[in-house]
């Protein structure tokens, strides 16, 4: 399976090699032409406010939320999934806004609040890993249309809906990618 | 079979991994110096993906000399106020107390940075002892070695601060990746002796060694004034860039930023950074390297 990364700023080498540990290929999408021929895209972790403003300037996020809206699975990790939202508390920056939740930014604090811990999660395989969780954001509500495959504190931190994947954590900073595992599974289970 | 010598970073503690985790974030992106609310704004708008509040930038502490301290908190909350990227600050080599008024403040990163006055003249802050990560300065692998070893989660090269000439940069990148290429090759017996050559402990050597790279991100820094700049050291292998006095310095600070940010994503595509390039204003108007006097050199800070 080919899966992109988008490698416009962020951990787009960490998940990378998550994905070929999780057995796909990964490429960097740079520019739009990146994007043809994939089987799914990740949107790492980083600067959400960054890679809004640079999709816009390369003129990618109209074509990107149509690939992803014909169908191309996407999974987007705390940055990734806060340019996915629909809302954002507070700020009007640019997005895909197409995953139906709203999303607090920084909502545990500053990087000395960053912080690891155990979560439950109904992923098969992976029914408790662990979560790192940088500057991340909280998803404050979501729609009916969201499955939350898990929680932490009473807000979730990973999502589904349909071909869009999201967490507010970083999957791609454990060893063994049982989450990029999950999303590649997923896809494949679907064909 | 004879032990087995576990790697360094597997001994470290969840607290250094998760501070490695937000330099890992900051890959591709820009960290620009700034030096009150507003630069920090223009930069954030123009696609910064962290900001470095300082009171003057390397180029103003070069010309007007005197001893460059730790940032007034005042304007470091001010700047934290005013963006949501992350905000950095500076501390002088060995000021563990600049260093414990930072990470008070709640700064995203603290720089251990030589372009300060040295408040110690043969050692640096333990870093290991902090909730907030540090990003340290390097000439070579050994200094990079020695620093993540007292705990930096982040490096950069030095090159040379506050002159515009990226001829430091170069030197330094190329320093740090003949060094982890030459570890590739040797065998395990030459180990200890290159570690003691080195200065630096033998179990990152060891891991160096075997991994080929850093166990930590190696941003550059130093002498990046203009889009080509910032390609060449992503070129080099830097995992991101650092610019200090080059866009505030500069005729058009906003448009250099955006430039400069568009060819770190597109360090690779000389098309997209000839039409970045163009009628960006005057650059800043630098100091060649070789107009500097060895005792105006900031690279030599460090231990």
């Amino acid at each position: 399976m080919k899966a992109g990364v988008l490698a416009l700023q962020g951990d787009y080498a960490a998940h990378a090699k998550a994905l070929e540990v999780a057995g796909a290929e990964a490429f960097e999408v740079r520019c739009l032409s990146d994007l043809s021929g994939l089987d799914a895209l990740v949107l790492p972790g980083g600067e959400s406010t960054v890679m809004g403003l640079l999709l816009q300037r390369f003129g990618m996020m109209e074509p990107l939320r149509e690939r992803i809206l014909s169908g191309l699975p996407v999974f987007g990790t705390c940055a990734g999934l806060i340019l996915l939202a629909k809302e954002i508390e507070g700020k009007d920056q640019a997005r895909l806004g197409l995953l139906d939740l709203r999303v607090r930014r920084n909502a545990y604090g500053r990087q000395i609040d960053s912080f690891r811990t155990l979560l439950s999660t109904c992923v098969p395989g992976a029914e408790e890993i662990e979560g790192v969780f940088i500057r991340a954001p909280c998803v404050t509500a979501a729609g009916r249309g969201v499955e939350v495959l898990a929680s932490h504190g009473g807000f979730p931190v990973l999502v589904r809906q349909g071909w869009i994947f999201a967490a507010t954590f970083h999957p791609e900073l454990v060893p063994d990618a049982p989450i990029h595992r999950w999303f590649l599974s997923s896809i494949e289970a679907g064909r | 079979m004879g032990m087995e010598i576990q790697f360094w970073s597997a001994r470290q503690s969840d607290a250094w991994r998760t501070k490695v985790g937000l330099a890992e974030m900051l890959k591709g992106g820009v960290i620009m110096d700034v030096t009150n609310a507003a630069q920090a704004k223009i930069a954030e708008e123009a696609g910064a993906a962290a900001v470095m509040a300082l009171e003057r930038v390397p180029a103003d502490i070069r010309a007007q000399g005197g001893v460059a301290r730790m940032s007034d908190p005042r304007m470091i909350k001010e700047i934290q106020d005013a963006v949501s990227i992350p905000v950095m600050a500076k501390c002088r080599i060995g000021h563990f107390m600049e260093a414990r008024i930072l990470e008070a403040l709640g700064v995203d990163f603290i720089d251990e940075s030589e372009v300060l006055t040295p408040a110690d003249g043969k050692y640096h802050v333990f870093k290991h002892d902090f909730t907030v990560p540090f990003v340290c300065g390097c000439k070579d692998l050994g200094e990079a070695l020695r620093r993540i070893g007292e705990g930096a989660a982040m490096i950069r090269t030095k090159g040379e601060p506050g002159t515009g000439d990226v001829v430091e940069a170069v030197t330094h990148m190329r320093a740090v990746r003949d060094g982890v290429a030459r570890l590739r090759v040797l065998p395990v017996e030459e180990l200890m002796t290159v570690a003691k050559e080195l200065g630096a402990p033998f179990e990152l050597v060891y891991e160096v060694a075997k991994t080929g790279k850093l166990p930590v991100p190696n941003f550059s820094a130093g002498g990046i004034a203009t889009p080509a700049d910032a390609a060449l050291m992503m070129q080099l292998g830097a995992e991101s860039v650092f610019v200090g006095s080059g866009i505030f310095k500069s005729g058009d600070p906003v448009r250099r930023a955006r430039a400069i940010v568009g060819a770190v994503v597109h360090y690779n595509d000389p098309k997209v950074l000839a039409e970045l390039s163009e009628d960006l204003g005057e650059p800043m108007v630098g100091i060649g390297l070789s107009q500097l006097g060895e005792g105006d050199r900031m690279a030599g800070r460090g231990w």
